[in-house]
């Protein structure tokens, strides 16, 4: 048995190195390794990432060769006598201080050489404003009369889509293989034009986020009252994913980032049908508080100004509530209603609000409560928001039998 | 029992017994002994919540538990492995080994001693109790980051007051330690002869003394602005929530090498003792030790990179950052020199030894590709992170821990512990922590962001050979608790020497050591 | 007693530490619960100090007992020494956090607020029309306007106060030394009336503070953003600081009265004295960085 183990060790130690080496094979697959991205600065990010690699598999190799040499060589059981008068040598200290901060200076100074690099987001062709929210992101394309894309603001929200949003509850009986890109696909994604110098500013509405798209290199972090820059240039047309990767509360998981890549002329037709629809998108304006909140700019924001003054079905404003309840309210109060009591959310079905007086019930919604996780809801468009108070008053036993119009909105806002 | 001070003081010290032992436990083997208790309970606490966070990742979709509860896991793990196993476990070890090391009858604090294990178990009690209050416990990470940890429910006080208390806590027992080792070491015991242990454990203490108040300070900002009005967090009032981040790390990263300075110290015990040769280059061993601690309170920001700092401050943060790598090579050559041309055996305290020689040398270099901030831009707040702190903080402190732990186990309990077993446990332990966390570098590097209940399907796989490593790891634990527990009921008797290459005043000692060690202060040349 | 100065004294078993443990855990519970609104706080609260005023009298006296009954050797003396320089200095380290939040708001998120350094953007999207400026409560002017404290009225003089506290508890440390008692006994009450009447001027500028400004006060609370939280987190600590400090000058006042220390043992007057000086340094922070630049 002992021997055994002795034997063991060796081989074990071998199996090790023997996995070591095998990593690198391996490191063209994606899955493996970091994505070398279709910017230039996710490739010299990758670059710089594979240089700092084999420099440390090196050393890793001089200094366990090492190690396992006397492991080998210097046993007891091998009647190996201690050399007790090796105590130190200030030559060797010399040296094994000397060329490690060589190889870190020579590691230094390509990796300064990209940060400044990262770093200088001037004169870009497309600024998008990106701001956070628990749990979904904003984005708006900052025009201006004499831009070769953008002539005007536009902007919408971008939620996880319905379908990896209905398999990730808890239990959900649904198999997640199922659905495409689960968890890494929004409802509307972002649209850029590809060779283009495209500047991100970050920012957020209530928590730290972080915009992570691991092919368009890098992340950066929103913060609520500050913005940070970032830039990427895709040389690539494609559809890449990402998610948000700073610890954001409960959804953190389910914010994920969806970029497309267009040709330039793809790209313009895109913001024409956009900007036709949007005319102007909701505008970020700070509260007393410092708490940022979406003031509608009148019209009811995102692709809705159709629907302010015409009234709508009971029927409509059931189906169209149901979809934009399960997109905005269902992560906290959970989509049948009942709420979360570990995460203090309460229910909705039988709430003393909910089925109780109408104005109080828009009040919730349009001001949110202070102080508590539950914000406002005013950057939604009327019609959404009549449609999801009319679906929670009629919705999971709430037969009320009320609904409200989407003109009742303008008027309490 | 107010009189017990004039009550024979200098009657021969009889151990008292009962529950009083351990309540008005003055002894620093006492105490010791408590501190370990208290952390390899902790340590089972914390991994029994990093079970559920591995069984949630099993397989892609949400399986066990709501997300939000799977914050509070993620949260309360590391609070629990951090102050609560780690921390305590070194400051049991010290508690042990420190006075008999230096040649001291007991600690310089005793009573003070005392109260800093006892707050320990009030601050986890307040902090364990919110996993049953309304809104559970905090979720915002362990790095408390505002305005996310606001919106903890009704444990955020207790959060911040047992933060208040663990950091109470470590600096008594740090002040403690400072004072036992400059006052209380036996004539001759110059400080350049003093066990390695001692060494990091004095500097460590340094590093406690000048970062926890720092954290105190920080979460009572916390408290202010959640309560009281303070805007030191929020952009609107001219505050912002980047400067909890920079006291944080003030605090934090000298933290991370508090947890492994005193491994340092311990595997510098072991390597010499089983390659039966003195620790090559003790001085430079020394020096390095001291540039780590300084280097480690100008290098915080490494963990900020993609907050979006001046570029200066990214390009000054990354290079003190590789710096250290300089001083931990050092040390890494001196063991490798040590053990050249040595005699070695291979019992399991020195494989301990190996396992964090290897694996915390591989922990290492993740950190220095961590430390280079275009590259961190992608790594950030991926699993590559994760696997980067578990290599340091698992095969690295917690394998030190139990390496300390077996090599003194004889001199504590005065028998030998059960070998073959020792060595089962280390294999185990040293495949399976790589089966859990080296897959972690693979999804990190391909995109899976922390903190997350659920991912994306690509990432399956990987997920799947870490939870299984996890389990195993986690079930062979309580193979050290059985070891454990059968050494202190009994065993083959141990000597005094208990190793044949153990050289340094603990060893000269009965094995088990005596009550009050050295109430005559022995004579070191 | 002779054979205590050659052997290290090690107390046997003693309850004060357990207790001051149950102290600290419902003097948390209390807190914590009364900051969440619920009713027990209170009594736990109270409970909690009432058991903690407990230990620390029974604590401290049976140090002070043993102390005169001569069981302390040199080395004693010593480790209590080391022991309060280290406190001393994670206290300076507490201290220096909130100076690090003075020092960010001021020279970094201020100005980035008002546009510097890479935020252009912060401040033409989020704030525009802010201009950093010392003193701020930000951009959203978090609780209204308000006036700055000027440093030359009460600060000054409470910085005379501090300063001549400072000499006079060394000249009570050199009677001691000198073994004049009566020089000893004045001195050391001039220095904790000093240290009280420090407080007292401060809970009147406090008192001066938080009043309107139209009442002729200055508007100027804790809320006030962070000109507001810094002013009072710094000064609210140093003040608390003094207060102790005081507190133990009168503990050891009232040694001096019953006749404790020799001109070559009095470790605990000295660790009084070293913490005196600590919150005078503390407060000379306080006047330049906080009240005067
Ligand atoms: C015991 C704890 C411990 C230790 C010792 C270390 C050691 C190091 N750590 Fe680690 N670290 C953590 C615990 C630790 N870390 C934790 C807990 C986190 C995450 C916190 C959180 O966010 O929750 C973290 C995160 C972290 C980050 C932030 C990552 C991110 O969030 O994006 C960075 C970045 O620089 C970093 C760097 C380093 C470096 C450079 C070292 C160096 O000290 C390593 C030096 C060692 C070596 C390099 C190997 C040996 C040297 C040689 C053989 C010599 C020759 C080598 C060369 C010349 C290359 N660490
Ligand atoms: C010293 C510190 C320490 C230690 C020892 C550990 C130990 C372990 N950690 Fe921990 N971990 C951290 C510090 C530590 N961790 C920190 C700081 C974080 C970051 C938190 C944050 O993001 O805020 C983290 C986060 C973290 C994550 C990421 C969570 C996320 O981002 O969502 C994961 C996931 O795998 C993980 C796993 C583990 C595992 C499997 C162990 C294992 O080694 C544990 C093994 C121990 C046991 C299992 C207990 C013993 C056995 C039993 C209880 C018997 C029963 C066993 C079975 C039923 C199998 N940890
Ligand atoms: C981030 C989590 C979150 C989201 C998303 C959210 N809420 Fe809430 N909501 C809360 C919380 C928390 C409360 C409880 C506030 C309190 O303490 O009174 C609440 C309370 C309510 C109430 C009052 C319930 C009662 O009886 O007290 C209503 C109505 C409500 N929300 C409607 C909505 C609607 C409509 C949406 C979506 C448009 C929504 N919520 C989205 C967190 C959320
Ligand atoms: Cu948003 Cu994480
Ligand atoms: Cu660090």
């Amino acid at each position: 048995m002992r021997e055994r183990f002795r034997r063991f060790i060796p081989s074990a130690v071998r199996g090790v190195i023997v996995f070591l080496l095998a990593i690198p094979a391996a490191l063209a697959d994606w899955e493996v390794n970091l994505m070398e991205g279709v910017t230039p600065i996710s490739r010299d990010t990758f670059e710089l990432h594979m240089i700092i690699f084999w420099v440390c598999v090196v050393i890793a190799v001089v200094v366990f060769g090492v190690i396992i040499y006397s492991l080998y060589a210097f046993r007891h059981s091998r009647g190996a006598v201690p050399d007790t008068s090796m105590l130190h040598s200030t030559k060797m200290e010399i040296v094994w201080t000397i060329i490690p901060i060589g190889i870190l200076v020579a590691m230094a100074i390509p990796a300064a050489e990209t940060l400044i690099r990262i770093e200088d987001t001037r004169s870009p062709d497309l600024t998008i404003k990106v701001t956070g929210y628990q749990w979904k992101w904003h984005y708006e394309y900052l025009g201006a009369p004499d831009d070769a894309f953008v002539k005007n603001n536009f902007g919408f929200f971008s939620n996880i889509d319905a379908a990896s949003n209905a398999a990730r509850q808890v239990d959900s009986g649904i198999d997640v293989y199922e659905i495409e890109h689960y968890l890494r696909n929004v409802d509307k994604r972002v649209v850029v034009p590809v060779n283009r110098k495209v500047r991100i500013l970050l920012t957020s509405n209530d928590v730290l986020h972080a915009w992570w798209v691991p092919e368009l290199g890098g992340k950066r972090d929103a913060i609520p009252g500050f913005v940070n820059e970032m830039w990427f240039l895709a040389e690539e047309p494609g559809v890449y994913r990402g998610q948000c990767a700073e610890l954001c509360g409960r959804d953190h998981g389910f914010m994920p980032i969806v970029v497309e890549v267009q040709s330039e002329d793809d790209f313009a037709r895109w913001v024409t049908e956009q900007g036709g629809a949007a005319g102007g998108g909701p505008e970020v304006v700070v509260d007393a508080g410092g708490a940022m909140t979406t003031a509608d700019s009148g019209d009811g924001g995102a692709g809705s100004s159709a629907a302010v003054d015409m009234d709508m079905s009971f029927d409509e404003l059931m189906t169209r509530g149901e979809a934009a309840y399960l997109t905005n309210c269902s992560a906290c109060h959970q989509p049948n209603g009942q709420g979360l009591e570990v995460g203090g959310f309460p229910a909705l079905a039988g709430s003393a609000i909910a089925t109780g007086d109408l104005a109080a019930h828009v009040d919730q919604v349009l001001n949110g409560k202070p102080g508590t996780a539950m914000a406002s809801f005013a950057y939604l468009s009327d019609a959404d928001i009549a449609a999801i108070i009319t679906y929670e008053r009629n919705a999971w036993g709430n037969d009320t039998g009320e609904m409200i119009q989407p003109a009742d909105i303008k008027a309490a806002r | 029992m107010s009189h017990t001070a004039e009550a024979h003081h200098d009657d021969h010290h009889d151990a008292p017994t009962g529950i009083k032992r351990w309540l008005f436990a003055t002894n620093h083997k006492d105490i010791g002994t408590m501190y370990l208790v208290f952390s390899l309970v902790l340590f089972f606490i914390g991994g029994a919540m990093a079970m559920v966070i591995r069984a949630e990742l099993f397989q892609p979709g949400l399986q066990f538990v709501d997300p939000g509860f799977f914050n509070q896991m993620t949260t309360m793990h590391a609070l629990m492995m951090i102050f609560g196993a780690v921390m305590p476990a070194f400051v049991g070890l010290a508690n042990w080994m420190v006075p008999l090391m230096v040649g001291a009858p007991d600690m310089a604090l005793p009573r003070m001693n005392n109260w800093s294990f006892w707050i320990l178990p009030v601050a986890f009690s307040l902090l364990l109790s919110t996993l049953f209050m309304p809104g559970g416990s905090p979720a915002g990470g362990w790095t408390m980051y505002p305005p996310l940890v606001m919106q903890t429910g009704d444990a955020f006080p207790f959060l911040i007051f047992s933060v208040h208390l663990m950091g109470m806590s470590s600096i008594m027992g740090a002040i403690n330690i400072v004072v036992t080792i400059m006052n209380m070491r036996a004539p001759g015991m110059s400080l350049l002869k003093m066990p390695l242990f001692v060494w990091t454990w004095l500097i460590t203490a340094y590093l406690l003394i000048l970062a926890m108040p720092v954290l105190a300070g920080a979460v009572t900002m916390l408290l202010t602005d959640e309560y009281f009005g303070t805007s030191f967090f929020n952009a609107g009032g001219g505050g912002d929530p980047l400067m909890f981040q920079h006291v944080f790390w003030f605090f934090g990263h000298p933290e991370v090498y508090i947890m492994i300075l005193p491994a340092f110290g311990i595997v510098s015990q072991i390597i010499p003792t089983f390659a039966r040769k003195p620790l090559f280059g003790y001085d430079s061993m020394v020096y390095a030790t001291a540039s780590i601690a300084f280097l480690s309170f100008i290098v915080w920001a490494h963990h900020m990179f993609t907050v979006g700092m001046p570029l200066a401050g990214q390009l000054f943060f990354m290079f003190s950052t590789m710096l250290i790598a300089v001083p931990t090579g050092v040390k890494v050559f001196n063991w490798m020199t040590t053990m050249w041309k040595g005699s070695m055996t291979f019992e399991t305290p020195m494989l301990f030894a190996f396992g964090f020689l290897f694996l915390f040398t591989i922990g290492g270099f993740s950190g220095l590709m961590l430390g280079i901030t275009p590259a961190d831009f992608q790594y950030h707040d991926t699993y590559f992170v994760v696997a980067h702190f578990h290599y340091v903080l698992v095969p690295g402190a917690v394998f030190a821990i139990m390496a300390g732990v077996y090599f003194w186990l004889p001199k504590w309990t005065g028998h030998m512990y059960n070998e073959k077993l020792g060595k089962l446990h280390f294999w185990l332990s040293a495949i399976f922590v790589n089966v859990t966390f080296f897959p972690q570098h693979f999804v990190g590097l391909a995109g899976m962001p922390r903190r997350i209940p659920d991912y994306a399907t690509q990432f399956a796989d990987f997920n799947m050979i870490s939870s299984i490593g996890a389990f195993v790891f986690g079930a062979s634990q309580l193979l050290f608790v059985y070891i454990v527990w059968s050494c202190v009921r009994g065993g083959e008797k141990a000597t005094q020497q208990v190793w044949e290459g153990a050289e340094g005043l603990e060893w000269t000692v009965p094995s088990p050591a005596p009550h009050h060690t050295f109430e005559v202060a022995p004579e070191v040349k | 007693m002779a054979h205590a100065s050659d052997r290290y004294y090690v107390p046997h078993g003693s309850p004060w530490p357990i207790v001051g443990s149950v102290a600290l855990l419902l003097l948390m519970f209390g807190i914590a619960s009364t900051l969440n609104g619920a009713a027990i706080g209170k009594i736990s609260m109270l409970a909690g100090a009432a058991v903690l005023l407990f230990m620390l009298f029974g604590w401290f006296g049976i140090v002070i007992k043993e102390s005169v009954d001569g069981f302390y050797n040199q080395q004693v003396d010593r480790s209590f020494r080391m022991g309060m320089a280290w406190f001393i200095a994670s206290e300076v380290m507490f201290f220096a956090a909130f100076f690090g939040a003075l020092f960010y708001a001021r020279q970094l998120s201020l100005p980035w607020l008002g546009g510097e350094g890479n935020n252009f953007f912060t401040n033409f999207l989020l704030w525009s029309g802010f201009e950093n400026e010392w003193p701020s409560n930000g951009p959203a002017e978090i609780g209204g306007d308000f006036k700055a404290m000027g440093p030359w009225g009460l600060p000054a003089m409470n910085t005379a106060i501090l300063l001549t506290s400072g000499v006079t508890i060394t000249i009570a440390h050199h009677a001691l030394r000198a073994g004049n008692r009566g020089m000893l006994t004045l001195f050391l009450g001039l220095t904790w009336v000093l240290g009280f009447l420090f407080v007292g001027l401060q809970g009147y500028e406090y008192a001066h503070a938080y009043h309107d400004i139209a009442d002729g006060g200055l508007s100027l609370r804790l809320d006030s953003g962070i000109y507001g939280s810094t002013f009072f987190m710094l000064t609210g600590f140093h003040g608390l600081h003094v207060t102790l400090g005081a507190t133990m000058l009168i503990v050891i006042w009232f040694r001096v009265l019953k006749g404790h220390f020799t001109p070559d043992s009095h470790f605990a007057f000295e660790g009084v004295a070293w913490y005196w000086h600590f919150v005078d340094v503390v407060w000379l922070g306080l006047f330049i960085f906080v009240y005067w630049l």
